[in-house]
Formats: C-alpha cells, structure tokens, sequence
C-alpha cells in the first residue's frame, strides 16, 4: 500500500493469465507485474505513481480492479459494471 | 560546457591550427621534466575554468627547468576564482612580434554563426570594439553550406591585411570557423593569435564553449580529450549536494527533478523549472528571504523524484522550511508534485504542516492536489494568490519559526 | 483579429503519437483547434483521438492546404522534420522540442527564411489565439486554457512557456484578456523574436497594448527597445523581468539554454535600463502588470 493510492486486486481477476498481461501493459507506470505463475501482482512501491487514468479499471471486468484514494477520505475509481 | 584550455587546444590541432609546442604536468617535478625536454624558456598557465588568469599570478615564465619547478609548485597550489588548477599547461616561450584576435560565435539576432577578426589581438575583445571599433572586423557565414575561405579571407584583408600573413590567416581562421561547426560549439576564440619573429602564426591562448545540447554526439572525441560523460561544467565545478541533485534527476526519465544549485539560505525551494524559477527567485530575495538552493521541476516527474529532491534539500544543514512554488502549471501535475513533496517529507522524519511553509502550484489537476495537502494539513494557495505573495508568506514563516 | 493563428488556422502534428504529443493533440482538439492530420513515420494508417497519422507530410499536404505544423518530435529528429513540412509548402513551423544545439536552429531558420516561412520556438509551448485557436500545449488542457486566457486587447510574447500563461492568467483576471499570446522559447536562438513579431501585432487592430516577460541573456530585449524607438510604435508595451538575481553570477545557466549572464548587456539591470529608456514599462511584480497597462491604455486613449 502507498502513502496516497492503494489498488485493489480481485484473486479472481489476478489469478488469470491474460489479464494480468493486459494490466501490467496498459498501466502507464507499472503498479502492476505478472508473477512466475502467470498471475498479476501489484507493485507496492509504485502505488503512488499512479495518475488516476482508470486504464486499469476499464482493462479489468466490472469490480476486478478498485483505485483507493487514501488522501480522499478513501473515495476511488472502480467499474461496478 | 567550457574546455580547459589544454583541452580546447587539442581540439584545435585535430583541424591543424598551428599551436606552441607543450604538453601538461600535474606535478612540480613534472614540470620540470617538461621544461627541459621543451629546452629554452617556457611560459607555465594554470588550468582552471575562468578568465583573469595572469591578474591572479596563474601565468608565469621560467627560463629554466629548475626555475619551472619552483613556480609550478606555486601556481598549483594558487586558487583562482574559488578553484584549483586541474594540472598545468607548460609551453614554449617564443618572441611575439604581433597579436591577432580570432573568434566564431552565434549572433542571436542574425540567427548565424559569425567570424570576428582583429589586428589588436591580447585583450577584451568587447573593448576593443568599444575604444577601436575601426580595428574589429565581422562576417556572418551560412549555416547551410560549407565554410568558404573567402569569408575569412575578405573579413582578414577589410583590416589591411596582406600578402603572405593574408594567406596564412585565413588558413587559421577558416579552420577556426569549420573547428566551432563541426564541434557545435558555441564560441573559438583564439586571443592572442600571435605571429612569432619568423613570420608565423600560432595560437597562443584559447577560449572554447561546446553546446551541452551537442556533447553526447561528440562522445568519442569528448573521451579522447579525458572529459566523462556526466562531468557537469559550469562557471564554477558543482558542490557535492549538486551533483546529488544531478543523482535525483537520473532516478528515472520522467520530468526533471534536481538541477539544483546551492545557496547558503534557510528557506529550501522546490520550484518550477523555467521562467517560473527565476520568478520566485527573485520573489524570495526581494521579501528578504535567504534561499538555500535553487532547483528545477518540470514536465512532470515521477512522486519518487519529487520525493527524493525534497530529501535532499532537506538534508542540507541549515534548512528550516521548504517553498513549494510554481506559475500556473499545464503540463506539471499538482497533484502528482504534492504526493512527492509530502512523502518526502515524512519519509525525511518531518510533519509536512510544519516544514512545508506554503504550496503554490495553481493549475493541472490542481482540485486533486489541494485535497492531498488539505489532508496533511498544509498551508497552499490557488492562482489568486501572486508568485510573489506567496513568496511573501513563506518568507515571514521561516522567519517567524528561527 | 489576432495575429499567426485564428479560428479557420489548419495545421498538422509532427511526432503525434509520443506521449505529450498525444496529450498536446487532444487539449488542442478540445480547445476548438483545427488539427487535420498527424505524422510519426512507420505508424501511418492509425489515428489520434481521431486524427488521422501520416507517414509523410506530403500525404497531407497533398490532399489540402495546411497553414501550419507544431513540431514535437525528440531533438535527434528536429532538423529533419522542418525541412520535411518547409519543403511541403507550410509556412508556419511551432517547434515545441527543447535541447536542440543551436547550428541545427540555425540551419532551420536559415532555410526557412529562403523559403518564407515563420518559426516560433523551439523550446516553446507554441501560440494561442483565445477563444480562436491554440497551436501547442500553451494552457494545458482546454479547461485549464480557459481559465487562463480570453479573448481580449493585449498581445502576450514570452521566453517562458509557464510564464506566458502566469501573466495571461493575471491580465484575464483583471478582465483584460489576450488578442494573441505566444510562447516564443528559451533557446538562445529562436525563430521569432520580440522586435520580430511586433509588426504582426501593430498591423493587428484588436491589439492595443504589448506585454514581455523578459530574462538575462542574449540581445533580444535591446533589440526590442531599438524597434520602439526607431519606429515609434503605437502599442505601449509593458515588461516583467525574471532573474534579476542572476547579476551577480555570470555564466552560471539558470532556467533556460538561453538564460545565461555573458556580457555586460545582458544583465537584467542593463535590460532594464534600455527598455525604460525606450519608454516600456518595466512591472516590478508580475501583479503590477494589469494596472501598468490599464495605465498605458488610459494615456493612448
């Protein structure tokens, strides 16, 4: 977790291969890796690069990535469908 | 960047301008092994990155090599101009029977490189234009083709020059001017150009500024002449906490964080790269504040550069706040400078609502940005408050809290 | 009116698909700009926030006539890129990349000249026209741009790009506003200087005053003040000029390329003294700056 973001990964959404390529692809400042087993992992130490562009959140199915504003009294950027 | 004389001389002969026979010595000893390969009187120049030499005592003259290391051992250990010698430059000492003055250079206005010619060579050129404009000669060169002889051949004979030292100076000076291209450099200046008793010609001392822009395409020859990629020069060699801002600036290749040059103040500034800068500045020195460095911050770096620049100013002995401070900002984040700022903050051991004095960065994203600061409990202003009154209020805080 | 760009302005974007040329492309698109086409070489047949990209400029200009072209492509290629857009016919280049050595400057605005063509920059932020167009990523995004800059009688020529937008912002907040403002760069050769664009704002009627941000460095200042004497000019011109700590440091580079004290008439104390003489006004605080021309307004009228 950062300072000012946190990024909420379903298990579900982080376990599935294709995903996780897309989301360390799309994200202009790599808060998300592919793990050896093919899996995402977000990369704590660059949570706080993040520059609200939601690009994860549309790559991702409704509800599978969630952006924490924590400086926002924790408001943030998800697809709920 | 600025050449070392012996440096700037190499760089000359590699386009055969015909310099005195020398070399470089670090040690008295050095110099005296030198001295009496040379054999005669030899002339001994420090090798420092500014001009006033000879007033300072950093030129001397010896007849012999015992007498060279003596005065060696006395100009290196001669500071001129807040820095010490980088070696000693050791040439032979020939009879001067007369000094030309040769340079190349941009005119800002033509928008060309110009060649200045003079028979009264020796001194400030701007001088001599001033008290002897009928003794300086100018002709601008295009950009698009090749140097031309005749450019320097009709600039040296509009001085009366003729005959056999017409020939030989536009020799010098046409490689000169193809030197100063081929280079991208951004002054040549050989001052004096002297011609010796025997008729020829010789650059005694010269003056050569490279582009910054243009020195990582001049790499190879760069290495050849000894100068590392990241040696930074400017008029002065930079302090330990510059070159730790130059470190910052690297961390990655978003933006530009660092840059920072150093002051003695007590007010730490994180400001705006640009104009922006200088406006603050000023600003902070106007409402008697002391600055403590000067920086750049611009096309939006990343959190971790901000965060480390903030670190570092801090770490600096004697900062008591920091000034957060830009003009309105479109390309640069608020939001995204605030995040570095405060972390840096904290992560230096600090409470941000203490030790930042004000945030002015009106501007992109700046609703998002308000938000962080509100949060830490920071005192920020939007674009209705001046660059200069913002200054203000950081200026009475520092003073208020010493 | 306005001068080098307004509302009917067609221009292309060299290097639009980097990362801040595809921010600069959607901020001119939402401000109302007519951007007709795009060029980065092997990315043809792609588009930019529906823009179309060219492999080549000809493929546009081919197919219409274009006014203008922002260059924002990385130093290496800037040289190239000119020449390409001032052998295809266009006739106003906005060169917004920084860090260019100057010989390659000065190659471009050589030939541009043969050709008849007017540079602005580099190492700019480009030309804004409020309410009209803007060419370049002055303002930022249309939002923000709106905020800093309405139409209005005062033309705006700046070394700073972040400068330019500082000192709209104070003059539209005083209800002034901007016939043109143009970030003219901070290099130490630049397209178009001062004294250069001042004919174009004479020549313009909604413009009624002039104001500079100036610095340390270079002859650009003296030869403005020539310009006013020499032809006295109707517009009066108010300046601001930054880092006047500089004084006390020559060679030392603060800011810009061009930023740098060299000579005796470089200082901002010597700027100073020959733009006063020459009857501008020099504002001490950039808050100054709307009363001093609302002053020099009031005395023209």
């Amino acid at each position: 977790m950062g300072m000012f973001i946190r990024v909420d990964l379903d298990p579900k959404v982080a376990a599935q291969a294709d995903l996780a390529k897309k989301l360390a692809e799309v994200c202009p400042v790599n808060i998300f890796e592919q793990s050896a087993d093919g899996g995402a992992r977000v990369v704590p130490e660059n949570e706080d690069e993040c520059v609200l562009c939601e690009l994860c959140v549309q790559a991702a199915p409704p509800r599978g990535v969630r952006v924490v504003k924590l400086y926002d009294e924790g408001s943030s950027l998800e697809r709920l469908e | 960047m600025r050449f070392y004389e012996f440096e700037a001389k190499k760089l000359l002969a590699r386009h055969r301008v015909p310099l005195p026979g020398g070399g470089t010595a670090e040690t008295p000893a050095d110099t005296r092994r030198l001295a009496q390969e040379l054999g005669g009187p030899v002339v001994l120049k420090s090798q420092v990155l500014t001009g006033g030499r000879m007033k300072a005592g950093g030129v001397r003259f010896a007849d012999s090599p015992r007498e060279a290391e003596r005065e060696a051992a006395a100009i290196l250990a001669l500071e001129i101009g807040g820095q010490m010698p980088r070696c000693l430059l050791v040439e032979s000492k020939a009879a001067v029977r007369r000094e030309y003055y040769a340079g190349v250079t941009y005119d800002a206005l033509a928008k060309l490189p110009v060649i200045i010619f003079s028979d009264m060579g020796g001194i400030d050129i701007e001088e001599v234009a001033r008290e002897h404009p009928e003794h300086v000669a100018k002709v601008h060169f295009s950009t698009l083709l090749p140097v031309s002889d005749y450019k320097a051949k009709e600039l040296v004979r509009s001085l009366g020059v003729g005959g056999g030292e017409l020939t030989a100076l536009t020799t010098i000076v046409t490689r000169l001017a193809r030197a100063f291209v081929e280079y991208d450099l951004t002054l040549a200046e050989i001052n004096p150009l002297g011609q010796l008793e025997d008729g020829s010609f010789v650059a005694l001392d010269c003056h050569i500024d490279m582009e910054d822009e243009a020195r990582e395409r001049h790499a190879a020859v760069l290495e050849k002449l000894g100068i590392s990629k990241d040696e930074p020069r400017q008029a002065r060699p930079p302090t330990d906490f510059e070159l730790r801002g130059a470190q910052v600036d690297a961390v990655d290749h978003r933006g530009v964080a660092g840059r920072v040059v150093e002051f003695d103040g007590d007010l730490g500034l994180v400001i705006g790269a640009g104009g922006g800068s200088l406006t603050i500045f000023d600003a902070i020195r106007k409402h008697g504040g002391r600055p403590a460095n000067y920086c750049e911050i611009g096309g939006n770096p990343s959190v971790r550069k901000a965060a480390e620049l903030t670190k570092l100013i801090l770490s600096k002995p004697g900062v008591d706040k920091i000034a957060v401070l830009m003009n309105v900002v479109s390309n640069t984040r608020v939001d995204i400078v605030a995040r570095g700022v405060v972390k840096g903050v904290v992560e230096s051991g600090f409470d941000p609502a203490e030790k930042i004095a004000i945030f002015r960065i009106p501007g992109a994203w700046e609703e998002e940005g308000f938000k962080i600061l509100r949060k830490y409990g920071v005192e920020y202003c939007d674009r209705g408050v001046s660059m200069s009154e913002a200054a203000r209020r950081a200026v009475e805080k520092t003073k208020a809290s010493v | 009116m306005s001068i080098l760009v307004d509302g009917s302005t067609t221009f292309i974007i060299q290097g639009i698909t980097g990362r801040e040329a595809v921010n600069m492309t959607r901020e001119c698109l939402d401000y109302g700009s007519k951007v007709v086409g795009g060029v980065t070489p092997g990315r043809g047949g792609r588009d930019v926030y529906g823009v179309p990209v060219y492999d080549t400029v000809r493929e546009i200009t081919s197919q219409m006539h274009v006014d203008g072209a922002v260059l924002a492509v990385p130093p290496a290629f800037v040289r190239d890129a000119a020449l390409e857009a001032l052998d295809n016919g266009i006739k106003l280049l906005v060169i917004v990349t920084e860090r260019i050595p100057r010989g390659e400057v000065a190659q471009v605005l050589e030939y541009a000249r043969l050709q008849g063509a007017r540079v602005i920059g580099p190492n700019c932020l480009g030309i804004i026209s409020p309410g009209k167009s803007k060419m370049g990523g002055i303002g930022g995004p249309a939002e923000d741009t709106r905020k800093a800059y309405r139409p209005g009688p005062v033309g705006v020529m700046s070394r700073s790009g972040g400068m330019t937008t500082e000192i709209s912002n104070a003059l539209t907040a005083a209800g002034l506003g901007e016939s043109t403002a143009i970030s003219i760069g901070g290099d130490a050769i630049i397209g178009s200087t001062y004294a250069e664009l001042m004919p174009l704002f004479e020549a313009d009627p909604e413009t009624k005053a002039i104001v500079i941000y100036s610095e340390p460095g270079g002859p650009m200042e003296a030869q403005l003040a020539e310009y006013v004497q020499r032809n006295g000019s109707r517009l009066p011109v108010v300046a601001f000029m930054a880092g006047r700590f500089m004084d006390a440091m020559p060679g030392m580079r603060f800011g810009h390329a061009g930023t740098i004290v060299e000579g005796r008439q470089d200082t901002a104390a010597e700027k100073i003294r020959r733009l006063t003489e020459a009857g501008i006004s020099v504002a001490e605080e950039i808050s100054d700056i709307p009363k001093l021309v609302k002053e020099r307004l009031g005395e023209v009228a």
